[in-house]
């Protein structure tokens, strides 16, 4: 166990490496933020002294250098655009990038469930039939058109819900959140159920599949053999074996959850971490950029690790191995 | 919008399945199948009609989207069914600079289609050949190709996309090395698996004791029998990767503006569905939906055809 942590986690290490030096080389070649930054106004003086204050007159190695040193201290560098710690403008934003995943995520499992046992158990069924038809649309409708679709109708024909921001937020252990507050609510409606949307499909998708696969099995038809409430099987046998495998799901959909979010703020001008992604690439922000990628790929690799690590709890057959899995 | 197309990766390979006439040849006869099926045969003609549009579109569309001259703004945002100054009618409206959207969507629908099979196409080949030596070399070399693959994967594409557009900036070849890079990882897996199963068969160990020359085994022999999972693969490929390009452009870091995609048109409307002028981002939209519903329909389709132990 313990070996297979530490390979883990220098496997995060490499992965944090290769994929920095890739992105700082890779924007430092893309072009000069300084040319995106200031006014075509400004004087060969003040230019220079703008690129020596962001220490972009070095070469590229050594700025590589100086920012690995800082970022092993914790610090990853200041923003071109904002003036702030990168680090902090990215952990401002995220608890409502992770609350709109969270409740999207909740959605899904809410919603997808209770559809992909009913679809598994009754396949033939015109409901059932309905519902994979949704499934299917749910993998194909583009997220982010869908987005503009549901502002259309809910926003602006209808008028029920509002089109964008975050609403009145209030502080839930020190962190700002706003599903407890009906304005924060109904601003949280729409992204969320745009973000969850794919996932609903997947989770029907998985759920019937194992339903149906569970449902063959000898220990259902013993089950039934010898008398049991259909019921009860559903309940005992049939819903555990197919719940374990959607752990695994769960988990790993969260991490897209979160990168998927990207595109639905920025429809809905959910002021997350993925808004500001969005603009910093576009005015070749590096330290933000950098500081983004970094958060996100340690959330990841933790959420892959946990997600790991409790399968091989709840299915005593999976083996956690250091080496070649 | 991870993966839902990972579940296929789950289809073995063995063709022996279609009761047909030996004679036929398994490509023919997969065909075949697929217009026995109501669904596929759905997917068929919506895929067919829009590629036609796509290639035809400088001969059928009305207008060349993209010629100032043929421009008046003065059409600017009319309604669909409304008429030019000129007398020619929009049957989808115009956009702001008076576009006729039935001629943006046909020249979006090539600049679409195009990026998709460019980059599944290469990302096919890119990883096929790692997939098949990575299972003909085994060993360390396999154990390390398959770890980077496992890491690849493990992260959502959207996010690898994003790294690589931040590197490399924008452009219709930056965005096809984004989706390549996005991609090459599922086609290595699945054809990786496939070559395993192939490898323990007799007919390569027949070939092996021939001593046949190594490419020869791969290519010839082993590579054809991995073929029926990764057409399914290939196919569900293309459909996300449209998609895929069509969200990037839509956040403005994938295709330029020179280049509008069906997910720049779609973009270029965001701002005027809160006044109500719905049709500048409404059709292309729907556009692109029956481009990924009918590659879709046939994947599900090739899925159920090319593997034998699925059922229902």
């Amino acid at each position: 166990m313990s070996s297979y942590l530490f390979s883990r986690v220098i496997q995060t290490i490499v992965t944090l490496f290769v994929m920095s030096l890739l992105v700082f080389v890779g924007l430092y070649l893309v072009g000069n933020p300084v040319d995106v930054l200031l006014s075509s106004s400004a004087t060969p003086a003040e230019r220079l002294e703008v690129i020596q204050a962001f220490g972009l007159d070095r070469p590229v190695w050594e700025q590589y250098f100086v920012f690995l040193g800082k970022a092993l201290t914790g610090d990853l560098g200041n923003s071109f655009v904002f003036n702030q710690p990168a680090l902090d403008l990215i952990l401002q934003r995220m608890p409502a990038t992770l609350e709109l995943a969270f409740v999207a995520l909740v959605m899904a499992l809410v919603l997808g469930i209770p559809l992909g046992i009913y679809a598994g158990l009754k396949p033939h069924s015109l409901v059932s039939k309905s519902i994979m038809t949704f499934s299917i649309l749910g993998f194909s409708l583009p997220t982010f058109w869908i987005g503009l679709i549901m502002i259309m109708v809910f926003s602006v024909q209808l008028g029920w819900l509002p089109a964008s921001g975050r609403g009145q937020t209030v502080e839930l252990l020190g962190v700002p959140v706003s599903f407890l507050t009906w304005d924060g609510l109904s601003h949280l409606i729409l992204p969320a159920f745009n973000l969850a949307l794919f996932k609903i499909s997947l989770v029907i998708r998985l759920t019937r599949a194992g339903v149906m696969e569970v449902m063959q099995l000898d220990f259902v038809r013993f089950a039934r053999a010898k008398g049991m409430p259909e019921s009860r099987i559903l309940r005992v046998h049939v819903l555990k074996n197919t719940l374990i495998p959607l752990i695994t799901v769960i988990g790993l959909e969260l991490g897209s959850l979160i990168a998927f979010a990207v595109v639905t703020e920025t429809i809905f001008a959910w002021p997350g971490m993925g808004k500001l992604i969005i603009d910093s690439i576009a005015v070749l922000d590096r330290p933000v950029v950098l500081a983004y990628l970094m958060i996100t790929v340690i959330m990841f690799s933790v959420i892959n690790l946990v997600v790991d690590i409790l399968y091989s709890v709840v299915d005593p057959r999976v083996r956690l191995e250091g080496g070649s899995r | 919008m991870s993966n839902p197309h990972e579940l296929s990766t789950s289809v073995h390979a063995g063709t022996e399945t279609i009761a047909a006439k030996p004679a036929m040849s398994p490509l023919k006869r997969t065909f075949i199948a697929l217009l026995h099926n109501r669904l596929a045969l759905t997917g068929l003609i919506i895929t067919g009609i829009l590629l036609l549009a796509a290639i035809l579109a400088p001969v059928l569309a009305p207008q060349d989207p993209y010629d100032l001259a043929q421009l008046d703004i003065m059409d600017g945002r009319l309604a669909p069914g409304g008429e030019s100054m000129s007398g020619l009618t929009y049957w989808l409206g115009t956009d702001t600079q008076g576009r006729d959207l039935v001629s943006a969507i046909m020249y979006g629908l090539r600049t679409s289609i195009l990026v998709g099979l460019v980059s599944a196409a290469v990302a096919l080949v890119i990883g096929t050949s790692i997939g098949l030596f990575s299972a003909y070399a085994g060993g360390r070399t396999d154990a390390v190709l398959m770890r980077i693959v496992d890491i690849q994967l493990s992260f959502p594409s959207i996010l690898i996309a994003l790294i690589f557009l931040a590197i490399l900036g924008q452009g219709v070849d930056k965005i096809i090395i984004a989706l390549v890079v996005t991609q090459w990882a599922y086609y290595a897996r699945t054809v990786r698996g496939s070559a395993l199963v192939e490898s323990k068969r007799a007919y390569i160990e027949a070939a092996r004791s021939m001593a046949l020359p190594d490419r020869s085994i791969i290519f010839r022999h082993m590579l054809p029998n991995c073929l029926p999972p990764l057409i399914v693969v290939a196919t569900m490929r293309v459909a996300y990767a449209i998609m895929l390009e069509a969200t990037l452009s839509f956040l403005g870091i994938g295709l330029p503006v020179t280049e509008p995609s069906l997910g720049l048109l779609i973009s270029n409307g965001f701002e005027y569905i809160l006044s109500g002028d719905y049709w500048i981002s409404f059709f292309p939209g729907i556009t692109l939906l029956l481009l990924i519903v009918g590659i879709n329909l046939i994947g599900d389709a090739l899925r159920d055809i090319l593997n034998p132990r699925r059922e229902g």
